[in-house]
């Protein structure tokens, strides 16, 4: 078997592993649904999500581990994840073979040069770390004390300063000092953080996000596998097109999601540099025919110098060669070797533009006064600062969730939290169920810390801390039924699942047709008259005769007589006296010490467009600024 | 193509007229076909429209039992055996639709959806009857497939041979109660419906407190889909035209344990009250009728239970079905 094929057979096993793991992310028992899958496998092999992770939120969680033994084998083996592991390499191997394969081959190679813009990704990847790492510099340096911090900027200027110029680049370096010091100044402020930025490209969240928000969700609803109903994400149309045009634009260029964006790549790039094993030529001529060139995915020039950190070990050189010039070998190619070219001044630019990135998105103030009380983070949720510096937005728990009220947050919650998971309590087939914790058991990085029922549902050991509130649910009078428009409802009451009720009503009786005086009374009934009444229309139980201060139910009426259904202290009213008809109300109220925020009462309200009950963020037990309540002060 | 500057020769000409005249066409009867002068009409895009049946046993009306009992699953089979049998009920070949309450995601114990025991024995039942198909259903108000999970109903249904089937937008159709006026044109849970011979409501006895009390005819509710929520602003109405709705073959209210307060959603273990009686009968406002007795509500407190029985539904009277009385203990 040709060591290409052996690599087609693992990408395409790897790829539909992946797909697999998020088919069978669904609550359940059965062989297609959860039960002991890990789900997150390829997300921990990931070695860009535990090392940002480790980095922004200090450290390595759970099967994160798993991202070490992917960077020692690359230190070993050089990208082997690109090329036979990456599900998302494997789609774009897959649709630049598509685009390209018919095309000749001297285009084909023309194609596979390498380009500068394959440096587009290092700078991300110093992004990225740079803004996973901020809190971690500005805690390093301003621990020590500002004069610290000024020492080493000084130190840096210096440097710099006795570097020769090289043009532009000093504007770079200008400019990244610049943006440090901006970031460590801000960072003294209590409005940075840092913000796991890396997952909005890092390419296991992208896909998994992309798969389990857009795709699914499309391939699902007519063959009902993942979920019994369809199942809709806010904003996924963009997630989608994302994906679709990453995808697509390996039809210009292949790969070109690997080549020039993936940070992930460019961190395997910058140990393939040294590891043991490597592609490269025998010698260090050959014919010249270019079929490897041709054939390369990851643009590194097989048939001259080669680029190492770019070879995603397609093996097509090695394989495809006609006089087997190329080799695999613990030695570098015969041929020579081109180290990445990369500005170490430009990688500093990015990095310093990453440390200052949260800073600046931290100027929003969604962390501090300007926090959104729409930002109804899952249960276990981390407090918002933390929970930034730890989600990937992945997707995992708006898949696994089964009543789809996590949904990805849009760009209107703050770049800073684009794509985190939200409640929102319209969409979806229920609220947040008490009985479920299945998203802070698939969060593979712990944003979501798992928490076990007796946790959320505050019993046992957690009985005195009592349950975990995602917010409070707040009743808009001028929306509701019973409060607005004198109609009785009281369905958020009916579904509140807390015992006892967190919604609780108190009645009001309220009149609706007044100017009316009795007539006769006989055989149970009663004459009205000085207004006519729609036959029947009172009979719902819900109407009340009112004359004086006692009220008989309505039973049955007519347009000008009332059967009436005696309450206590009931006489009937003499003729001609002023008597009204009522309705009885139960007007809700929310009990803050008991609402536990899940929103079910929201998603049932039958005011269907704004509900007239709607939970925000105040009160959720992961923010305790923003607690609502006195304690102790209460009446209960 | 002829070559620049070419005359054009008479062949080439009538074809291409030939082509132009095609394409022309096409057009015309392209636009004749979709021409629409008036623009749509309000009721464009409504669901096609079902009937349901009446599922009532011949013969067997005005039949109500009620057993003492504090055990869920004898007091069915006893039930059952003073009503003649379910075989007097269900026939060999036919499908039975068992409509249970599995509102909420809650688990068995708080009492808030049917008993898993008692639906899985009810199947069994049903199936030794002879039943060719026993289907599981209801349209939950949680989400449905946790509903059913953790309920207990769906494991229970599936492992005792019945075929539990959850709500799909396909599974709709639109329904309209004869006569009735807040039934109408309202998307009916009509997927498990479709075909069946006999229905069977199994609920438990519930407190409302919109509607002070939960039994069999509230149970209706959930083959209703769409915003039905909007009906709780006239819940006798909705309660009464659900019991004109559906005409069951049987129906079966679980007081064993009753879940007396905080309902129809319980929550706590502290909610429920040991009532000790299943009522079982045909005529659904007899079997409400005790049903309300056990939370402590006289039938005639409770205006759903009059509205119906105004409407013909049944008696509020249920001591004139002469009701089999069963005491087990």
């Amino acid at each position: 078997m040709k060591i290409t094929t052996a690599r087609r057979i693992s990408q395409a096993f790897f790829l539909a592993l992946f797909l697999w793991f998020c088919v069978v992310a669904t609550v359940g028992e059965r062989l297609w649904q959860l039960r002991g899958w890990p789900v997150n496998w390829f997300l921990e092999l990931d070695p860009l999500t535990g090392l940002t992770t480790l980095i922004a939120g200090g450290s390595l969680y759970s099967g994160l581990l798993w991202g070490a033994a992917t960077l020692a084998l690359t230190l070993l083996l050089g990208r082997f994840f690109c090329g036979w592991v990456c599900p998302f390499g494997a789609m774009h191997h897959f649709i630049g073979w598509l685009g390209n394969h018919s095309k000749d081959p001297k285009e084909r190679a023309r194609r596979n040069a390498p380009h500068p813009a394959q440096q587009i990704k290092y700078f991300l990847l110093a992004f990225f770390l740079g803004a996973a790492a901020s809190d971690l510099a500005a805690r390093l340096l301003l621990g020590q004390g500002a004069a610290f911090a000024a020492g080493a900027i000084a130190i840096a200027l210096v440097l710099a300063a006795t570097r020769k110029g090289q043009g532009r680049d000093f504007y770079f370096i200008a400019v990244g000092v610049l943006l440090a010091l901006w970031a460590v100044w801000s960072m003294a402020a209590p409005r940075g953080g840092a913000s796991l930025l890396a997952g909005l490209l890092d390419p296991i969240p992208l896909a998994s996000r992309s798969v389990n928000l857009a795709l699914l969700p499309l391939a699902d609803m007519p063959l009902r596998i993942a979920w019994p109903e369809p199942r809709f994400y806010q904003g996924a149309a963009m997630i989608g097109a994302i994906f679709l045009a990453f995808l697509l634009l390996n039809l210009w260029r292949p790969r070109f999601f690997c080549r020039y964006v993936c940070p992930t790549g460019a961190l395997f790039g910058l140990l393939a540099r040294f590891s043991l094993y490597k592609v490269g030529k025998r010698e260090a001529r050959c014919g010249g025919c270019m079929d490897c060139e041709a054939l390369c995915e990851g643009a590194c020039r097989p048939a001259g110098r080669l680029r190492p950190q770019e070879c995603v070990l397609c093996l097509n050189c090695l394989s495809e060669c006609p006089e087997s010039a190329i080799t695999y070998r613990p030695k570098p190619s015969a041929a020579g070797e081109v180290a990445p070219d990369l500005s170490r001044r430009r990688v500093l630019a990015g990095l310093g533009v990453g440390l200052a990135a949260p800073p600046l998105l931290g100027l929003g103030g969604l962390l501090g006064p300007n926090w959104d009380p729409r930002l109804i983070r899952p249960p276990g949720s981390l407090p918002e600062g933390e929970f930034l510096r730890r989600c990937l937005r992945c997707g995992q728990c708006m898949r696994v969730c089964p009543t789809g009220v996590l949904q990805p947050a849009g760009p209107s919650f703050g770049l800073e939290a684009l794509w985190t998971p939200v409640l929102n309590n319209t969409i979806g087939t229920s609220g947040c169920q008490p009985r479920c914790v299945a998203c802070s058991h698939i969060c593979p990085s712990a944003a979501i810390r798992p928490i076990s029922l007796a946790e959320k549902l505050g019993q046992g050991e957690y009985a005195a801390q009592g349950p975990i509130r995602l917010g409070t649910a707040f009743v808009d009078r001028g929306r509701c039924l019973p409060w607005a428009m004198d109609r009785p409802c009281i369905v958020c009451q009916e579904n509140c699942p807390v015992s006892p009720k967190a919604i609780f009503t108190r009645v009001a009786y309220q009149t609706v047709i007044s100017g009316l005086s009795a007539g006769e009374a006989g055989g149970g009934e009663l004459a009205v008259s000085g207004r006519a009444l729609r036959p029947g229309a009172l009979a719902t139980g819900d109407y009340y005769l009112v004359a004086g201060e006692v009220r008989a139910r309505i039973r049955a009426n007519t347009n000008a007589a009332l059967s009436l259904e005696p309450g206590p202290g009931w006489h009937t009213p003499t003729p001609g006296s002023p008597v009204a008809v009522q309705v009885r109300l139960q007007r809700p109220y929310v009990d803050p010490a008991r609402c536990i925020g899940c929103g079910i009462c929201q998603h049932e309200c039958p005011v269907s467009g704004k509900r007239a009950i709607r939970v925000s963020a105040e009160n959720a037990t992961r923010e305790p600024r923003h607690s609502l309540l006195l304690k102790g002060a209460g009446p209960h | 193509m002829s070559g620049q500057g070419k005359d054009l020769d008479r062949r080439e000409f009538i074809g291409r007229a030939a082509k132009a005249g095609l394409g022309v066409a096409a057009v015309g009867a392209l636009a004749w076909w979709g021409y629409d002068g008036k623009g749509p009409d309000a009721t464009s895009g409504a669901a096609p429209s079902v009937k349901l049946p009446s599922y009532a046993v011949r013969g067997r009306e005005r039949r109500l039992a009620i057993v003492k009992s504090s055990h869920r699953v004898p007091a069915l089979r006893a039930g059952l055996e003073a009503l003649g049998g379910l075989g007097a009920f269900v026939g060999a070949g036919q499908r039975v639709l068992i409509k249970v309450n599995a509102a909420f995601a809650s688990p068995p114990a708080l009492c808030a959806t049917s008993n898993p025991e008692l639906v899985a024995e009810l199947v069994r039942l049903c199936k030794k009857a002879g039943a060719r198909e026993v289907i599981v259903t209801d349209n939950p108000i949680n989400d449905p497939a946790s509903c059913f999970e953790l309920s207990g109903i769906g494991p229970a249904a599936r492992a005792a041979g019945a075929r539990v089937m959850l709500p799909h937008p396909a599974a709709f159709a639109s329904y309209s109660l004869p006569g009735g006026r807040l039934i109408q044109n309202w998307p009916l849970l009509w997927g498990p419906l479709e075909g069946v011979d006999r229905v069977i409501g199994l609920a438990p006895v519930k407190d409302h407190h919109r509607s002070q009390a939960s039994a069999t005819m509230k149970n209706w509710y959930g083959l209703l889909g769409g915003r039905r929520n909007v009906f709780h602003q006239d819940i006798n109405g909705i309660i009464s035209e659900l019991g004109r709705m559906v005409t069951p073959s049987l129906v079966i209210a679980d007081g064993v344990v009753s879940l007396a307060r905080n309902g129809p959603t319980g929550g706590s273990l502290e909610d429920l009250k040991p009532t000790g009686t299943m009522i079982l009968g045909t005529d659904q406002v007899a079997v409400d009728s005790v049903a309300v007795g056990l939370l402590g509500l006289s039938p005639s407190q409770v205006a759903w239970l009059g509205l119906a029985q105004k409407a013909g539904v049944g008696t509020t009277d249920y001591q004139a079905l002469k009701p089999r009385l069963v005491e087990l203990g």
